[in-house]
């Protein structure tokens, strides 16, 4: 199976939880992230994701397996969308299951930011009067070793 | 030869997804300097590189039929 995807056709959320269900499993959290129509008072009309696939799929492994490292006996799986995605559309998808209910939450919380760090994929954002590549939302860069450096896990 | 890929904003600047030119040798430094000047290139300074999808130090040297791949700051999610 799959755990690890880049995928130009729309997500299905269940098929991504499906794969994490597991008998150990006391929780299952799904993290979707969706295209926000309004970003500081700018009005964005669709968005271009773009990925170096072949790196993604292996950053996105990396990061489900840092976490299956730092909560045990957790499964994860994470699918991300490329391609024009209009407003309200899914771009990411990312289900963890775990034994307890708290772990599921950190891991899955763990796995987004970790996205923004070290995944090769960007978002052009299209607006009425433009367009952009949108880049550095952590507002550093990522870590050549790929290793995190301290908890930044706010937005 | 070397396979080097441009993604997001370095994509448009080059205006090409990706070039061909042996830059065995050469450090991932001196890759980033020629191809910052060939191309006029002004963020590269701030971009990542890859060799062979694993990111890379500036000092590491390129072999001959490595993929190198420059990575803007990243907005995935």
């Amino acid at each position: 199976m799959n755990y690890y995807e880049i995928s130009k056709e729309p997500i299905d959320i269940q098929a991504i939880i499906d794969k994490v269900v597991q008998r150990d499993a006391g929780a299952i959290t799904t993290f979707i992230g969706t295209v926000r129509e309004l970003t500081k008072g700018k009005k964005t009309l669709f968005l271009i994701y773009e990925a170096y696939e072949s790196m993604a799929v292996k950053k996105l492994a990396q990061i489900g397996q840092e976490i299956e490292e730092k909560w045990p006996n957790s499964k994860v799986a994470i699918t991300h969308r490329v391609g024009k995605l209009d407003i309200t559309d899914i771009a990411v998808v990312i289900a963890v299951s775990t034994p307890h209910r708290a772990d599921a939450y950190e891991a899955n919380r763990y796995a987004i930011e970790r996205i923004k760090e070290i995944v090769p994929i960007w978002k052009k954002e299209h607006w009425e009067d433009g367009e952009e590549w949108i880049g550095d939302q952590l507002e550093k860069v990522a870590y050549p070793t790929g290793k995190p450096e301290g908890a930044d896990l706010h937005e | 030869m070397n396979k080097i890929l441009f993604f997001a904003h370095l994509k448009d600047a080059v205006g090409e997804e990706s070039i061909r030119i042996d830059l065995a040798g050469k450090t991932v430094a001196e890759v980033k300097e020629f191809l910052a000047k060939e191309y006029q290139l002004q963020k590269l300074d701030t971009a990542m590189t890859a060799v062979n999808e694993e990111f890379a130090g500036d000092d590491e040297v390129i072999h001959p039929g490595d993929e190198i791949a420059f990575i803007p700051p990243v907005s995935g999610g």
